[in-house]
């Protein structure tokens, strides 16, 4: 994951990110890291509940919101319901310490541009706020696995309705499985002689079938199915 | 909308807040419900014995609320109070055998019941209030006087019912009597027996979660604290640290969230413990506890292990162990993948990497334990390194299909990678 690859034009300033997450000293810590290392990343507030985040980011109306899935009052999925509708242009990236599929995948079909590890490098971390400013899709080798999982055709598996949502092309899948074994985009680029643009429109696919595909309610026959 | 749980109202009541407490679950006006029960009277007094059935079955609200009832309703209620009355000698003097009973004797002890199951219900907000335990009476004389003398009316309704309709021998009347007072005291005792119960289950709930907390509470000592401690006390050595950090991580994620972990404890499936995910996220934890880096396996699927597993488990570890030695990099990836018929682990760093094709002399492990199990079992190995750039084993197995994940599956129309 290059500089090369960002699609963001350098002169736009920089991303106003906004960090919601329970834990204030995480909050802290994700600061500090933007702050000191990452020049086109601005940390432009925080908050440490779901109201406290409704309100600021419609006051403050981010590029990207860092976003914790785990918090009390319905956590970041309580956040996507109230604010997505009104602010279509805010992006969500959901940052968790959870491997729970359910809570994954709650936030996704939510609408989160992308899902990361809380144990994510500062340098990786700017990365994804990036990528997902971009206007491109952020998962982590983990969600890559879930979705891989939800859209298998083993038997015992959820069944499909609509081919156009509930299956994966060939190449999908092959981005995916790729993603799942740690590959960079421009890895999978090299990989699979196609270009990082091409990867990128088959993860924001990928993104838009988990959302919207009904395949037996996703997330919870992925947790039924100890998905974790 | 949502609907409101059926309580019967604390404030605001006429009798005992049963009409308001439906009225508040169902969304409608108080005064309809009013109505119902009063023309449901005519009905061989079905609205009476449901307003019974409901003071006892439907708990109070739990707090005050402060709603009060104003003049106007009170007054409505007055009045289909009386409507009631009237309805009831109505039918007695139409020689509806029900319900001249209850205009008659029996209405008697139903007033008693009345005053009794009241007084039980003050005296359990006086407890609330006071937050003591103390039993259903803690009202002092007032309240002693009002359960005698409701007392008195529900023995004095039952003894006239039983004079008055029935003419007996003296031996059935001696049994009638005693039935009659068995009755009696039933219908006196219901809150008390009621509150029992309740405070059973009450208890009950406390106890489990009780013990639900203490196991946590142990847990988290047993595990957590103690590996705090040690990170403490070695702070000084960054590796260390990290390793306790990943290791303690590992086993809180598997107790939270494992298969037979504490968030899943229904679910476990016996046969579902020795799967090839299973097995593979083990080795790669002791990979983990043993070189002090990071090793993050995403599984998708799983396959029962048979000994061709065994042997892609074991060639696995070594790759990981290679990969945690030679790499230098602090981070590997790996991923499984169990198709219908075949079995695919990718170990991958981005590490150093190597010539393979001038593989030196400490490299053996991957010839013997890497190469040489796999192709004992009919599986195959594909290794890929890059000076610079790291290292990718790519390990596959066929699996036949028996009892597996895999078995009796349509040709995929698509080929592994």
């Amino acid at each position: 994951m290059t500089d090369t690859t960002d699609p963001v034009p350098a002169a736009a300033g920089p991303i106003r990110v906004f960090l919601v997450d329970d834990h204030g000293l995480f909050r802290s810590g994700v600061r500090a890291e933007l702050d000191r290392g990452v020049p086109d990343v601005e940390v432009v507030g925080e908050a440490g509940s779901v109201d406290e985040a409704v309100a600021a980011i419609r006051h403050l109306k981010p590029d990207v919101v860092l976003l914790d899935v785990h918090m009390p009052d319905g956590g970041g999925a309580e956040v996507l319901r109230k604010l997505r509708p009104e602010l279509p242009d805010v992006v969500f990236l959901a940052l968790s310490v959870s491997d729970a599929a359910e809570d994954v995948i709650a936030v996704i079909r939510a609408g989160a541009r992308g899902y990361i590890t809380k144990t994510i490098s500062g340098r990786e971390l700017a990365d994804a706020v990036r990528r997902v400013h971009g206007g491109d899709a952020v998962f982590s080798p983990r969600l890559a696995g879930f979705v891989l999982d939800v859209f298998s055709d083993r038997p015992g598996a959820a069944p499909h309705g609509d081919p156009e949502l509930d299956m994966l092309t060939r190449r999908e899948r092959d981005v995916l499985r790729l993603l799942a074994r740690g590959y960079a985009y421009k890895e999978i680029a090299g990989e699979l002689f196609i270009s990082v643009k091409t990867v990128e429109t088959h993860v924001s696919s990928v993104l838009r079938k988990t959302q919207l595909s009904n395949r037996y309610e996703l997330s919870r026959w992925a947790s039924d199915r100890r998905l974790v | 909308m949502e609907r409101r749980p059926l309580l019967r109202r604390r404030n605001g009541r006429f009798i005992a807040g049963v009409a308001g407490g439906v009225a508040d679950h169902l969304g409608v006006n108080v005064l309809w419900v009013r109505a119902v029960l009063v023309a449901l009277l005519l009905l061989n007094a079905t609205g009476l014995i449901a307003y019974a059935l409901l003071w006892i079955f439907v708990r109070q609200e739990p707090a005050e609320t402060g709603r009060v009832m104003g003049r106007n309703e009170r007054q409505q209620a007055l009045g289909l109070l009386a409507l009631a009355a009237a309805v009831g000698l109505a039918g007695a003097a139409l020689d509806n055998s029900v319900v001249s009973w209850i205009a008659g004797p029996l209405g008697v002890t139903a007033v008693g019941a009345a005053v009794v199951w009241q007084e039980a219900d003050q005296s359990q907000r006086r407890r609330w209030a006071a937050g003591a335990r103390s039993g259903v009476l803690a009202g002092g004389r007032q309240a002693w006087l009002r359960i005698l003398s409701g007392a008195v009316f529900v023995a004095a309704g039952i003894t006239v019912f039983l004079v008055g309709n029935l003419q007996l021998g003296q031996v059935q009347f001696a049994v009638l009597a005693v039935i009659a007072t068995l009755v009696g005291v039933a219908v006196i005792t219901v809150p008390w027996w009621l509150k029992l119960v309740r405070d059973l289950g009450e208890e009950r709930h406390q106890r489990i979660v009780e013990a639900e907390r203490a196991e946590i509470a142990a847990h988290l000592h047993d595990s957590v604290l103690q590996t705090l401690a040690l990170i403490q006390r070695q702070s000084d050595q960054p590796r260390e640290v990290q390793r306790l950090a990943r290791g303690q991580e590992r086993e809180l994620r598997n107790w939270l969230y494992g298969p037979t972990g504490y968030g899943r404890a229904s679910m476990s499936e016996p046969g579902k413990a020795a799967g090839l995910a299973d097995a593979i996220t083990t080795a790669a934890a002791e990979v983990e506890d043993t070189y002090a880096i990071d090793v993050r396996p995403v599984v998708v699927g799983d396959h029962p292990l048979d000994d061709d597993l065994r042997a892609v488990v074991l060639a696995a570890r070594e790759a990981m162990v290679n990969a945690a030695k030679h790499s230098g990099v602090a981070e590997i990836s790996v991923y499984v993948e169990v198709e219908e018929g075949e079995a695919h682990v990718f170990v991958r760093d981005r590490g150093v990497g190597f010539d393979p094709d001038a593989v030196s002399a400490d490299r053996h492990g991957l010839a013997d334990s890497v190469h040489a199990r796999m192709e004992r079992h009919g599986g195959t190995v594909r290794l890929r390194s890059t000076p610079g750039e790291g290292t990718e084993v790519h390990l596959s197995m066929p699996i036949d299909g028996a009892g597996g994940t895999a078995a009796e599956q349509p040709v995929q129309e698509e080929a592994s990678t």
